[in-house]
């Protein structure tokens, strides 16, 4: 062998020579190929909003922003309107959300704060993350005939009991929001669970010592120090889980109900926009199309907006927490 | 439980692929018959399942190809107006407007009826439910929405009616079926106009009413809707085995749905094609079953392949034909009577040759 330790590493005369042809080409190459993929994926957004926008301007111009808060979706009469929708949308992922974020952060808590051997908890999280991967529809079919069936006598208990309060106002009787949202939930919470890890083992081994060696006890290292400490991941994985379920649209179209009402009852059949989408594009004539573009664009709207709002609010945790530190 | 559920997750299933599919027809088969040219249909979903039969037992019989899609009478008679297939199926008679965009003309054929059922989910109701006229056209007007109804217990005194909401199932798409029961609904009682609503292939239902897709999509929403209730054609009710309600009729008898009740609606007509449909919307009968619709078939006069419209007409002239209305009997559906059938040779007989 060679005298010099790193021979094999280097091989001889190239340490300090200048980039020969071929590597200034692949440089360039890769450097040019990044720029395109980035670029292609804007192109892309740009496009489809272009898209969208440009089938739904006949109805923007015709409905304005009456089509925001009209009730009626009548295609006879060419009245289009798309609260009750936007409501359901909101209504049912906000419901999915505090039941997916509560049970994904305490199954991230769980699973990250030495409660389980590291194997267990290896598989643990292995099998909350292949909820990720069932079908929407097969989520949906489970409500239909595991979730509904189950819950429906205590809906109904809770209908005859406390029906005075609006949010009990009505029977179930089979798709409504509830089951939707609880289906929504299961559906969120590996996104909510997985991030949260994230933000849970990104926390320095060292702050979790510091807080037991001042004498914490276990629950107020978990409470009081890692979770505030991660919060800005969890917030994230919050809203990332909202994101998903506003979007989620063949689970939805199956469990939601698909009934144009403006309802608070959590048990009273509803609508969000995707499932609108999907369930009337199939028959839709060229009106009603242009309509159906316009509920589109308004759910990008609502995305985006929910996603600023989340960085926004992300930014301002982070700096108070380290404002503090 | 077991058989019961099975039919339940294929009812949610056929349900669920009827509302996704998109209703560009991607079922499209690749028909070649032995004999004669494919021959395509689409339009109603009432009387599919008959058309489907009807379709096997053609084939079998003759061996020339027909294939139907089975995608709601609007959107039959707008791929009949298009032109892009080689008859229409509707469960309302093609309007003189519509028929007038069709170069050459077109002649609509009544085929079969049907009896529109109001199916229901009431576990433990012990009995079948009867409703007088003015409950059942209130329940879909939005304003009946108990099962504890006084009006309803009054006409069902030994059921035990639960005290929840009613569940209201009914369409979205644009269909014959609704044209036929609202047209229905507004003639047996006043509450329907009053409540602000018209007769029509699409109507604005109370918010409240679940919306489905086709009657398939009706009647699986109704099997997994405790307290539900919905309009669906008879067969639709009976292969998912729901029960369904005996309805008061125009002289106040309560009658249960069945082809000879049916039959009686039809025996009432006039001498046109055009005022058969008007004929059957409120029958006069005594014991006839209140709320029954012909379904039609449009062929077109000038048939751009020659071939292929002869071929739709002889597929036509057969349903109408012996075994055809055996079939439909046997299906649920109401065969039609001697005079209706002469009715539709005699429009078969109006093509060209």
């Amino acid at each position: 062998m060679s005298d010099h330790p790193f021979a094999l590493a280097a091989p001889r005369g190239a340490v300090s020579q200048a980039p020969s042809g071929p590597e200034y080409i692949v440089d360039r190459g890769f450097r040019a190929l990044a720029w395109f993929a980035a670029a292609l994926i804007l192109v892309l957004v740009a496009y489809i909003v272009w898209k969208i926008g440009g089938q739904a301007m006949p109805a923007i111009r015709d409905y304005h922003l009456d089509f925001l808060t009209g009730s009626s979706w009548n295609v006879q009469e060419k009245r289009f309107g798309i609260l009750p929708a936007i409501w359901g949308t909101l209504y049912s992922s906000l419901l999915a959300l505090t039941l997916g974020g509560f049970f994904g952060l305490t199954v991230a808590i769980f699973l990250t704060q030495g409660f389980l051997p590291a194997r267990l908890a290896f598989l643990f999280r292995l099998i909350v993350e292949m909820l990720a991967a069932i079908p929407s529809v097969v989520f949906g079919l489970w409500g239909i005939f595991v979730v509904i069936p189950a819950i429906r006598p205590a809906a109904n208990w809770l209908n005859e009991t406390l029906g005075f309060i609006p949010f009990f106002g009505t029977s179930l009787s089979g798709p409504g929001l509830l089951p939707a949202a609880i289906v929504l939930a299961i559906m969120v919470l590996p996104t909510v669970a997985a991030i949260s890890q994230d933000a849970l083992n990104a926390v320095p081994y060292r702050t979790k010592e510091a807080a037991f060696g001042m004498g914490a006890t276990k629950w107020e290292v978990i409470l009081k120090v890692m979770v505030p400490t991660a919060a800005g991941g969890i917030f994230s994985a919050m809203v990332l889980g909202f994101g998903r379920a506003l979007g989620e649209t063949m689970a939805l179209a199956m469990l939601i109900g698909n009934s144009n009402q403006l309802t608070l009852s959590l048990f009273a059949p509803a609508e969000t926009l995707a499932a609108l989408l999907a369930s009337h594009f199939p028959e839709a004539g060229p009106v009603e199309v242009e309509a159906l573009m316009y509920a589109a664009l308004v759910l990008l709207a609502i995305t985006l907006l929910v996603n600023i709002a989340g960085i926004g609010l992300l930014t301002i945790t982070q700096r108070k927490i380290s404002g503090k530190a | 439980m077991g058989a019961s559920r099975r039919t339940m997750i294929v009812a949610a299933a056929v349900g669920m692929a009827v509302a996704v599919a998109p209703a560009a027809g991607l079922a499209q088969q690749s028909a070649t018959g032995s004999s004669g040219p494919a021959v395509a249909g689409a339009g109603a979903t009432f009387p599919a399942p008959l058309y489907e039969r009807w379709i096997a037992a053609y084939k079998a019989e003759r061996g020339a190809a027909v294939t139907y899609q089975s995608v709601g009478s609007g959107e039959g008679v707008k791929r009949f107006l298009a032109g892009t297939v080689d008859f229409g199926a509707s469960d309302e008679v093609l309007s003189a407007a519509d028929a007038a965009k069709v170069p050459g003309g077109a002649v609509a054929v009544p085929v079969t009826a049907g009896m529109i059922v109001l199916a229901y989910n009431l576990p433990g109701l012990g009995g079948a439910l009867k409703l007088p006229r003015d409950v059942y056209v209130g329940i879909f007007a939005g304003t009946v929405t108990r099962w504890d109804d006084p009006r309803i217990k009054a006409a069902n005194p030994d059921l035990k009616l639960p005290p929840r909401d009613i569940a209201l199932v009914t369409r979205r798409d644009s269909s014959g079926t609704t044209a036929a029961f609202t047209r229905h609904l507004a003639a047996a009682d006043p509450a329907w106009r009053s409540a602000g609503l018209v007769a029509g292939k699409m109507v604005s239902w109370p918010g409240r009413a679940m919306l489905a897709a086709g009657n398939e999509g009706v009647a699986a929403r109704i099997k997994m809707s405790e307290g539900s209730i919905g309009y669906v054609e008879y067969g639709f009710a009976k292969r998912l085995g729901l029960p369904v309600a005996a309805l008061q009729n125009r002289s106040g008898s309560v009658v249960a749905p069945s082809a000879e009740a049916a039959q009686l609606a039809l025996s009432a007509r006039s001498g046109q094609t055009g005022e058969l449909e008007a004929s059957v919307v409120d029958p006069t009968a005594a014991n006839a079953y209140p709320i029954v619709s012909y379904s039609w078939l449009f062929l077109y006069r000038e048939p751009r392949d020659a071939a292929k419209g002869r071929a739709a007409r002889d597929f036509v002239a057969w349903g109408l034909g012996q075994q055809g209305q055996a079939l439909a009997r046997e299906l649920g559906y109401v065969p039609l009577t001697a005079d209706i059938v002469s009715l539709g040779r005699d429009a078969l007989g109006a093509l060209s040759q």
